[in-house]
């Protein structure tokens, strides 16, 4: 038989940890997607209990654990180094604000992720992107929908994709498949974890993320090759 | 009737893919595709794309000098929200 070869969780860095939960100040997710977390790391949730109370220190192991996800996240979702840095910059400043707020009704990395995806969307908002909120970038409009793969036979993607064609075709997306991509299939959070991000069910993140990989597909088949164009 | 799985239509194969694949299930094994080429490549390039985005866009870290410039502003921001 054969496997499926779609990563569960894609190799690299682990996952940031899932730390004590915490209250957002962000919208509450929806009940079935809220996993009260007791904390698996000990040393996490007290590193994460200093910082709440004022410990800079702390503070800077909190961004230690937690960096790369999010400038990742900043850079895949706007394509561009100095503006993930300023993103990331603003969510940690966000967070630096807010952590106090954090009472532990999510794990504290989805709780830090929808800060940084609310301080990512404003950014799309101020760049007078179509998109105004998470809502409206969860619904893409009809036209920016993967068109329909049965009847006439699709030339297939032949064999490797290369990078720039992919981060093209990726930048081309609507930014809420955009979003779900990049959770997914570059950060490798599960469905549930980015339902609570989103405030989403899981069935439409996994819906989310085939029409966005649906729409790469479109994307890839018409320029399937950018090295050397740039 | 339900039809057998092996003679469902691409539509309905389709409908059922984003289930199927999210729930982390083998789609690739479906009766379906025994006899679809046509869902079969559809399957096989959406596995190629999550493959590519795991391999060419890794986790990536921040420059350095990030943090120094978040101490920065952190230092002269007044904007704490007390817990309440």
């Amino acid at each position: 038989m054969p496997q499926s070869r779609f990563p569960a969780r894609p190799p690299g860095p682990a996952p940031a940890p899932q730390g004590a939960s915490l209250i957002a100040p962000l919208p509450a997710p929806p009940p079935q997607a809220v996993a009260v977390e007791v904390s698996s790391n000990p040393a996490e949730a007290n590193v994460l209990a200093r910082a709440q109370s004022g410990d800079h220190q702390a503070f800077s192991q909190l961004y230690s654990l937690h960096k790369r996800r999010i400038y990742s996240l900043c850079l895949r979702m706007v394509g561009n180094i100095a503006e993930a840095e300023d993103l990331t910059q603003e969510a940690f400043l966000q967070l630096h604000r807010k952590i106090a707020t954090f009472r532990g009704d999510s794990a504290f990395s989805t709780w830090l992720h929808r800060l940084a995806i609310n301080v990512v969307l404003m950014q799309l908002r101020k760049k007078g992107l179509s998109m105004i909120s998470l809502d409206e970038a969860m619904e893409p409009t009809v036209e920016e929908r993967p068109g329909r793969s049965f009847g006439a036979p699709d030339p297939s993607l032949s064999g490797a994709i290369d990078r720039l064609a992919l981060q093209r075709a990726i930048d081309g997306l609507p930014a809420g498949y955009r979003l779900i991509f990049v959770l997914h299939d570059i950060e490798g959070f599960e469905h549930n974890e980015i339902a609570a991000m989103l405030d989403c069910s899981i069935g439409n993140s996994k819906s989310q993320l085939h029409k966005a990989r649906l729409k790469l597909r479109e994307a890839l088949r018409t320029h399937p090759k950018e090295e050397g164009r740039r | 009737m339900i039809e057998p799985a092996n003679q469902m239509s691409c539509e309905a194969f389709q409908a059922q893919l984003p289930e199927l694949i999210g729930s982390g299930e083998n789609a690739a094994a479906h009766p379906h595709l025994e006899n679809c080429e046509l869902c079969r490549a559809l399957l096989a390039d959406l596995e190629t794309i999550a493959e590519a985005a795991r391999q060419l866009f890794p986790i990536v870290e921040p420059p350095d000098e990030l943090w120094e410039q978040i101490e920065s502003k952190i230092k002269n921001d007044p904007g704490v929200v007390d817990a309440g």
